[in-house]
């Protein structure tokens, strides 16, 4: 249930090319790095019989213009993926996880007004301050 | 103490679930899930489950463009060793790797719908399935590498700019990289022309009659105008754009290059019409488009002879790496 290797059963053998006899030709997938200090990225993929041909093959194809400061080759079957949506975005609240999940816009607003350092609105106008309250004790001290 | 999960789902449906097609659930039902999706402007990768009629029209379109990449070198092939200069001669066998290299990236995608690439080639090499009207021609000029570089290419890259939007991911992401190499062959090709364009008199001369000759297949390419609303092509999303969008839009970017240059174009109706904000034209001969596409063109016989010779030729290839039985 949890991962799971990439395709679906129900399916034709993705991309597999299958002989009736000598080596199998199977797909690869290829990443490539484009610029120093970043990240490894999917480019496409290739089908050899092997990794060494496989890298080759990529090179022709996802590097033969200097477009290229690596590439990776990975054999499809070894990929293991999880697209599970239960897992990866369960049906939960977790705005907690995220910094937009911190809205205090008012409560900052309110927080301010009692220690005199409410933001002036358009309504107050220039120069006009707003009233201030006195200060709670709890934050009588506070800078 | 809150119990999770017995905290009310916030997220919707759709994004709890992106791919609800690819669950086990009665097939209607999957694939009405599967046209939401893909109307709504999702993208389908190779592994998801698809609908029968969406795999094979996403094969036969990929299938027929790679076709096009593979056969549409060979009327560039024949000018390499004719080429008038040495960096000339560079930049046309760069193109004509990049043109195969494009095949091979799309016969990839094509693959992994379910058909293997020896039954492509044997489709094609038998005539079965199509590769596009322009490459049925032959060259009979230099001008004429310059003219396919230049508006060839640029007729397909405006079909091409929209397919990077189709709702099949593998297919939209090739042609990402497909553009951004197909936009160096025309500014080599728009080079080669300009360079005759500003030449001798005789270089201008051959520049013209070639713009003359390929200027009707041009018209044809996109193919004629369709229904929208019949059109399962762009219902799933496949492709973007009606073949008359297209044809307005290569209009629109090149018909004021070429005739910048001095150069004129062989169809006297052909206007922008600044009312509707459409080019008229003479209408393109379509039983022409027809008969060419189906092998009946002046150079189909010779490519696809071209192409059965090759592949006895590299049989060996296939048969070093594959062994005897694959290489068939």
């Amino acid at each position: 249930m949890l991962p799971r290797p990439a395709g679906h059963e129900d399916e034709p053998s993705p991309g597999a090319t299958k002989p009736t006899s000598g080596p199998e030709l199977e797909p690869f997938e290829v990443f490539r790095q484009e610029r120093e200090g970043e990240p490894m990225r999917h480019g496409g993929s290739v089908v050899a019989p092997d990794p060494t041909l496989a890298l080759h093959y990529a090179r022709e194809l996802f590097a033969r213009r200097g477009e290229s400061l690596r590439l990776w080759v990975i054999r499809r079957a070894d990929i293991v993926e999880l697209d599970d949506q239960d897992l990866l975005n369960p049906p939960l609240d977790r705005s907690y996880k995220k910094p937009g999940g911190y809205v205090m816009r008012d409560k900052l607003a309110q927080a301010r007004v009692r220690t005199g350092q409410a933001k002036r609105t358009a309504s107050s106008g220039r120069g006009a301050g707003p009233a201030t309250p006195a200060a709670p004790p709890d934050q009588a001290g506070q800078a | 103490m809150t119990d999770p999960l017995a905290l009310d789902p916030v997220l919707p449906e759709r994004e709890r679930s992106r791919l609800p097609f690819n669950q086990d659930r009665p097939h209607d039902e999957r694939y009405q899930a599967f046209e939401d999706h893909v109307l709504a402007g999702g993208k389908i990768e190779a592994g998801d489950w698809m609908p029968d009629e969406y795999r094979t029209s996403v094969l036969r379109f990929v299938e027929m463009h790679a076709n096009s990449e593979l056969m549409g070198v060979l009327p560039e092939r024949d000018w390499i060793m004719r080429a008038p200069t040495l960096r000339r001669k560079l930049a046309l066998t760069a193109k004509i790797q990049d043109e195969v290299g494009h095949a091979q990236l799309l016969y990839r995608v094509a693959e992994d719908l379910g058909k293997p690439r020896e039954a492509m080639i044997d489709d094609l090499l038998a005539g079965r399935t199509k590769f596009h009207n322009v490459f049925h021609y032959p060259t009979r000029t230099w001008a004429d590498i310059g003219v396919i570089a230049w508006l060839v290419d640029a007729a397909a890259i405006v079909a091409q700019q929209a397919l990077r939007d189709s709702s099949y991911a593998p297919y939209a992401r090739t042609m990402k990289k497909i553009c951004w190499e197909e936009s160096v062959h025309i500014m080599h090709g728009r080079d080669v022309v300009v360079t005759l364009a500003a030449g001798t008199p005789a270089q201008r001369a051959m520049v013209q009659e070639a713009l003359d000759r390929w200027w009707p297949p041009l018209m044809q390419m996109h193919g004629p105008r369709s229904d929208r609303s019949k059109d399962r092509d762009l219902h799933w999303r496949i492709k973007a754009k009606t073949s008359e969008e297209l044809r307005q839009e290569f209009l629109g970017i090149y018909v004021p290059r070429v005739r910048e240059l001095g150069l004129s174009l062989p169809d006297p109706e052909l206007r922008l019409d600044p009312v509707a904000g459409e080019w008229r034209y003479t209408e393109p001969d379509w039983a022409e488009l027809r008969s060419v596409v189906t092998g009946h063109g002046p150079a189909s016989a010779a490519r696809i002879g071209f192409r059965l010779a090759q592949r006895e030729e590299t049989r060996w290839v296939r048969e070093t790496i594959l062994g005897p039985a694959v290489a068939a």
